[in-house]
């Protein structure tokens, strides 16, 4: 086997339960290098929880992860820590860390992941803040003090600091006014298309999902119930799918709603 | 019947439950202090902010203490002519007992409460997440600098505590009650043993321990947003208050039941 024909994140057969809630249910999915994949799907329907089991942040009951054809589900603590490295993620409501300031959060995975120099790890800082258009006056100041859209691009900013292989984008637009919303998916375009990085978003939002992908999947009920290429998504010829994208409350996914 | 049983049962397996969980949380967190890295700057934050700036309340509680402690043993022992036992009962009570006692549930308002309220804020915000994913091990950075600054700091304090508390009856028993300075210091001094000073130290390095691990353990585990938060803040104080209560017996039992 070629590293040219292993995925750089291959599921299979992946199954986690909450309780008697099974929320994956033998999920398959395969992410190429240099790959932008897209999970898409209603809320609560698994796709943080995929992303959090292949992130090893939740176990899974069943299945395999592997990233570049290397098992993971089981991995002990040093070797997880290893594997993190490979990693970056951007999380919904940005998880930046409230006593540090912005250049610190940045730096962070720099400083006490990599055990880089404080000071060589701040100039990076500032370089990536200034690659996602926040200047050096912004690295002083503590995330409480930055609006919403600015603490998604720190955030954007800290998951993409030490180049990780591997990108995972948590609804990245959620919450911004549409304008931010394409800087931020520019953004991603710019890391995944520039940098060679793979990266695996999920987003409620079709617009950015149409921006970022370069493929994309749909999970319901627990399976991945459609996937294929972004431009073939108006086509799919899934009714799920097509109920999703075209934003209709009449189709085969119904909401558990009760009358007034 | 049955169901009684069942109930009882259910509640006592829930505590050997719990019990497990939390030695398995202070197990793994100290097994991170083996290997590098160590995280020096939090470890040294983490003791600024628990024993330094618990100083004034510890001061403040230690010194009130110890001024009743005089007041009531006076006023008891005046009834047998025993006054000359102030100076004895107050620094024996104060070093052996109250002390780390007083001090601890003090730290266990302030600190404990902050640490599960500020760790379990991180978890529910996906902060400690966040830590993982920049290849950093939350109970290496978080847990393990502040169970080691809870084991180290209290007995400092406590002894400051200790001090401040003897003083606190020096001044009621000689500007209220009129004893002879230098007789006090003498009757402090001379009853006092390197064994009782010793035990309220050892106490306090465990309570320290006690109410930075069980702040850091709700705050680790708490669920559901604001709510949980509460929760985990409101569970790490009362655990951590019954803790100390429980483990003060238990050590005391050990350096004086014979």
């Amino acid at each position: 086997m070629t590293d040219a024909v292993v995925p750089k994140i291959s599921v299979r057969g992946l199954c986690k339960s909450f309780g008697r809630n099974r929320v994956l249910d033998g999920i398959d999915i395969d992410c190429a290098t240099g790959e932008s994949i897209v999970i898409i799907g209603g809320s609560g329907t698994g796709k943080s929880v995929l992303v959090k089991c292949i992130l090893g942040l939740l176990h899974p009951e069943a299945g395999s992860i592997r990233i570049d054809g290397v098992e993971t589900v089981g991995l002990r603590r040093a070797a997880r820590e290893r594997l993190m490295q490979k990693f970056g993620m951007l999380f919904q409501g940005s998880a930046l860390f409230d006593s540090l300031r912005v250049w610190e959060n940045v730096a962070f995975g720099l400083v006490q992941g990599r055990g880089m120099e404080r000071q060589a790890a701040k100039k990076v800082a500032l370089a990536k803040l200034a690659a996602v258009g926040l200047g050096p006056e912004v690295s002083e100041l503590r995330p409480a003090e930055l609006s919403g859209g600015m603490q998604k691009r720190v955030a954007l900013a800290r998951a993409i600091a030490a180049e990780p292989e591997i990108i995972f984008f948590d609804e990245p637009t959620t919450g911004l006014d549409p304008i931010m919303a394409d800087v931020i998916n520019d953004l991603i375009v710019k890391c995944v298309r520039e940098v060679g990085t793979t990266a695996v978003s999920i987003t409620h939002d079709m617009v950015s999902a149409r921006k970022i992908a370069d493929r994309i999947a749909m999970l319901h009920g627990g399976h991945i119930v459609w996937h294929g290429l972004t431009a073939e998504i108006d086509h799919s010829g899934d009714l799920f799918v097509d109920q999703f994208i075209n934003g209709r409350a009449e189709g085969p996914i119904q909401m558990q709603i009760r009358a007034v | 019947m049955l169901r009684f049983l069942a109930a009882i049962g259910a509640v006592f397996l829930g505590f050997l439950a719990a019990t497990g969980r939390l030695v398995t949380f202070a197990g793994l967190a100290l097994a991170t202090v083996l290997t590098p890295p160590y995280y020096f700057r939090a470890l040294l934050r983490e003791t600024i902010n628990i024993g330094y700036f618990s100083l004034p309340v510890v001061g403040l509680t230690a010194l009130f203490t110890g001024m009743v402690l005089a007041l009531q043993s006076y006023t008891g022992f005046s009834r047998f002519s025993a006054e000359g036992a102030v100076a004895t009962v107050v620094v024996l009570s104060m070093t052996r007992e109250l002390g780390p006692v007083i001090s601890a549930l003090m730290v266990a308002g302030r600190v404990g409460a902050a640490i599960a309220a500020e760790i379990g804020t991180m978890r529910v915000t996906d902060q400690i997440d966040a830590l993982t994913t920049l290849s950093t091990d939350p109970l290496r950075y978080l847990v393990l600098p502040r169970l080691i600054a809870g084991f180290l700091s209290l007995p400092i304090l406590v002894l400051v505590a200790d001090i401040i508390g003897v003083f606190g009856g020096y001044f009621v028993a000689i500007y209220r009650f009129g004893f002879n300075p230098e007789a006090y210091l003498n009757r402090t001094q001379q009853y006092l043993e390197m064994s009782d000073v010793v035990s309220g130290l050892v106490k306090a390095a465990v309570f320290g321990f006690i109410v930075a691990l069980m702040g850091c353990y709700h705050g680790y585990y708490s669920r559901g947003g604001a709510q949980g938060v509460g929760h985990a803040t409101t569970h790490a104080v009362v655990s951590a208050s019954v803790m100390i209560l429980v483990f003060d017996y238990v050590i005391t039992a050990a350096f004086f039941g014979r």
